[in-house]
């Protein structure tokens, strides 16, 4: 998997509109910019990267994170966030790391670039939290969801080097 | 190539016999002064008692803040200072400064030591850059710094006696624990068991820094330092007992880290600590009883060869870390006088054990709501004597992979974390600090990076169906394994307690709150909200025919990550926020030592 983040970079703002206009094959919903999106029925289904992006988030992100993107004692709320991010922004922070340190802080973020457990699942993750910091989804688990699909599980595969 | 090793200690230990024979008695010695607190367990039986009665039950009270500190670091304080004569030795988180203050003269900084480390670090620090304090022996103050260097500091001017490096924090190794001196050496563990670390506890020479001996909580005899009489419940554990419960080459990256605090009983001659959860949290990924993570350790301070083992939790299936103190006390039990070892573990259960031999004698529930476990097998002659009976319902393991688990207690945190109980030999109980939460757990598949974290689990966590505290300090009896009182408390209790021969036993809570409560009863005797969070233990000392208590505060640590925001409720509707109360709304960041005493 490749990462380009340069695009992204001049962005200052938020994603703009999640309306998801269009889905791919392996289950990702786009908005109309084409950067990836959540689409939650009313009856609470989620898709399958909203879904695998909790799941994702709960095993690496939530340790410095905290719960449900709402920050900790020493990492920000990435809920609150992603809302000032660019899509590349995020991807580019993720896979890089970055550093902020200031007189009453040292916030340091790891590159995960080369971690396959969060570098296969950034579009899940992305996803997961753009549905957050919307209020688009709650503090809770998804409990219905769509079904993963052949063409997800080829590319996790992959990515993830399983046979 | 074992038998050269052995020579090796042998010989090394011979030489410093004379100095090793000093310093152990100088500290025996000085830890039995209840002025002082020279260890950061309080002394080698990590009772956290003192024998001072200035400040009792009568006029606790009273009780007013007499000074403060402010550490200049907004992170975690666990741990707490030490206190040798007039200097108070005062250490921080990250970046892991030291201060020695004069007691004696308006609490003045006599010297700082701040190290010089990088900052990527802070990101292979698991739940918080926390640092649980500072050891003294032969005059030097020991450190051991995030980034895994040792320090020995001189103690009068903090000048570098000597460094040595413990571990490598490119491939997850931190150092989070406070060393321990015993005889000639410098025990210390290290951290790392969410990025597959093959942990171990280590002895350095103390007057050199030299590397003395090294066993690892998993690997082949020759690494774990056992031989053909260390036992495991009376019988011997065999060749190859860790590799054999492992598959392949998966103990290389199994975990079983050592942060914990250390225990020694110098009659004995051994030493006591716990070892961690193996790596991965996705059981299915490691089969296996996975030894010898999750045990109970009986070394030989000389020569770290271990005496007997005892796993607690086989084939851990919710973090169930061992780290957990060991309290020794001496006490009888159906008549009959007994070295015991005490141990509150995350798993729920508190175990009682003759520590000369490793017998198991209690093993009970310390919060009623644990649900993973029936209990442990206690009939000598079953083929599971010593297991825990794992219930199908809270197994992750049988739930298998992409499989939510739902309603496990204690949740990953246990029900107590690091925060060190009390034992008091006037009521012969302990006192102990725990967390009330139960989780959802799901494990999945995960691939190892070095340095990078190995978790392989998305979990959720929330207090027990029908109950809205997440902590309780409770007085348990460690021979019948029975809990005498129990007192709630909002979040969890993070603190280490402190007993006193003033039949006063204090604590720490969340919110920030100084608790003094009666050793008997429970009832609440005093409270002061001190400017942060505690997560730090409490201590007492004397100074000019004073009694003080102190206790750092600064919000943090694992529960600063999932109690910050508050727990979520899993019954909630959709789009309900947060059901349970949320600690930002009690507290901030802080870094503060506050010292209470009575008034003049």
């Amino acid at each position: 998997m490749i990462f380009v983040a340069s695009g992204g970079l001049a962005q200052a703002e938020g994603p703009g509109d999640p309306t998801a206009v269009k889905k791919e094959d392996d289950g990702k919903w786009l908005d109309k910019e084409g950067t990836p999106t959540y689409k939650i029925s009313a009856d609470g289904t989620v898709d399958w990267f909203t879904y695998s992006g909790y799941r994702r988030y709960h095993s690496d992100c939530h340790v410095c994170h905290g719960p449900d993107g709402m920050g900790s004692t020493y990492a920000p709320a990435l809920k609150d966030s992603v809302k000032t991010m660019s899509y590349g922004d995020f991807l580019g922070v993720v896979a890089s790391g970055r550093k902020n340190i200031s007189t009453a802080q040292e916030n340091v973020m790891p590159a995960f670039g080369d971690n396959p457990n969060v570098a296969c699942y950034m579009d899940d993750l992305y996803v997961y939290l753009r549905a957050r910091s919307n209020d688009a989804w709650g503090r809770q688990r998804p409990a219905k969801k769509e079904e993963k699909t052949e063409a997800y599980t080829k590319a996790e595969d992959a990515c993830m080097g399983h046979k | 190539m074992r038998k050269v090793l052995l020579a090796t200690f042998l010989g090394s230990a011979a030489a410093l016999s004379v100095g090793s024979a000093s310093a152990n008695d100088e500290l025996i010695k000085m830890s039995q002064n209840p002025k002082d607190w020279v260890m950061p367990t309080g002394d080698y039986a990590n009772s956290r008692y003192s024998k001072l009665n200035q400040i009792n039950a009568q006029n606790v009270g009273k009780l007013q803040v007499a000074w403060t500190f402010s550490t200049g670091v907004l992170r975690g304080h666990e741990g707490g200072p030490l206190i040798i004569g007039n200097i108070m030795y005062v250490h921080t988180p990250f970046p892991n400064k030291v201060y020695a203050l004069d007691l004696s003269n308006e609490n003045k900084i006599v010297w700082k030591y701040e190290p010089k480390q990088d900052p990527n670090v802070i990101p292979v620090m698991c739940c918080d850059t926390v640092n649980r304090g500072l050891a003294y022996g032969d005059g030097k103050i020991l450190l051991h710094q995030a980034d895994t260097t040792l320090v020995a500091l001189d103690a009068k001017t903090g000048q570098v006696a000597w460094t040595a490096k413990n571990g490598d924090p490119t491939k997850g190794e931190t150092g989070t624990s406070a060393p321990m001196v015993v005889k000639d050496k410098v025990l210390v563990g290290i951290s790392g068991g969410e990025f597959g670390v093959q942990a171990h506890m280590t002895a350095y020479d103390l007057k050199t820094g030299k590397l003395a001996w090294r066993g690892y909580s998993e690997g082949p005899d020759d690494q774990i330092l056992v031989d053909d009489k260390t036992t495991a419940l009376g019988k011997p554990i065999g060749k190859d007992s860790s590799l054999k419960t492992w598959q392949g080459d998966q103990w290389k990256i199994g975990g079983g880290a050592t942060w914990g605090w250390v225990s020694y009983d110098p009659e004995l001659n051994l030493i006591y600590y716990g070892s961690g959860n193996p790596s991965t949290w996705n059981p299915k990924q490691r089969p296996g009883d996975n030894k010898w993570s999750m045990t109970i350790w009986a070394r030989n301070p000389d020569t770290g060869v271990a005496k007997w083992v005892y796993q607690m939790t086989p084939h851990d299936e919710w973090d169930y870390d061992g780290v957990n103190e060991m309290i020794l006390s001496d006490q009888s039990i159906n008549g009959q006088a007994r070295k015991l070892l005490t141990h509150f573990d995350r798993n729920g259960l508190g175990y009682t054990l003759d520590r000369a031999t490793g017998e198991l004698l209690v093993a009970e529930k310390y919060d009623p709501k644990v649900n993973w476990t029936s209990g442990v097998d206690m009939d000598k002659n079953s083929p599971t004597y010593g297991r825990p009976k794992v219930l199908d319902a809270a197994s992750t393991e049988k739930g298998g992979e992409d499989h939510n688990t739902k309603g496990i207690c204690p949740a990953a945190l246990g029900t107590k974390d690091e925060q060190p109980a009390a034992y008091s030999p006037d009521t012969q109980l302990f006192y102990v600090p725990t967390n009330h939460v139960c989780m959802d757990y799901e494990p999945f598949k995960v691939s190892y990076t070095a340095g990078q974290p190995y978790v392989g689990a998305t979990l959720s966590m929330y207090p027990p169906q029908g109950e809205t505290n997440m902590g309780n300090f409770i007085a348990w009896d460690g021979k019948t394994g029975k809990i005498v009182w129990s007192n709630k408390e909002q979040f969890s209790v993070w603190s280490g307690a402190l007993a006193t021969g003033g039949g006063v036993v204090f604590y720490g809570t969340l919110e920030g709150y100084l608790k003094a409560v009666d050793a008997k009863t429970g009832k609440e005797l005093y409270k002061f909200k001190t400017p942060s969070g505690i997560i730090g233990n409490v201590t007492t000392y004397e100074n000019g025919g004073k009694q003080y208590v102190a206790v750092l505060s600064g919000v943090g640590g694992w529960a600063g990550i999932g109690l910050a925001a508050g727990l979520t409720d899993p019954t909630a509707g959709l789009g309900a926020v947060g059901g349970y109360a949320a600690l930002s709304n009690y507290t901030a960041l802080g870094g503060t030592l506050t010292v209470f005493s009575l008034p003049n």
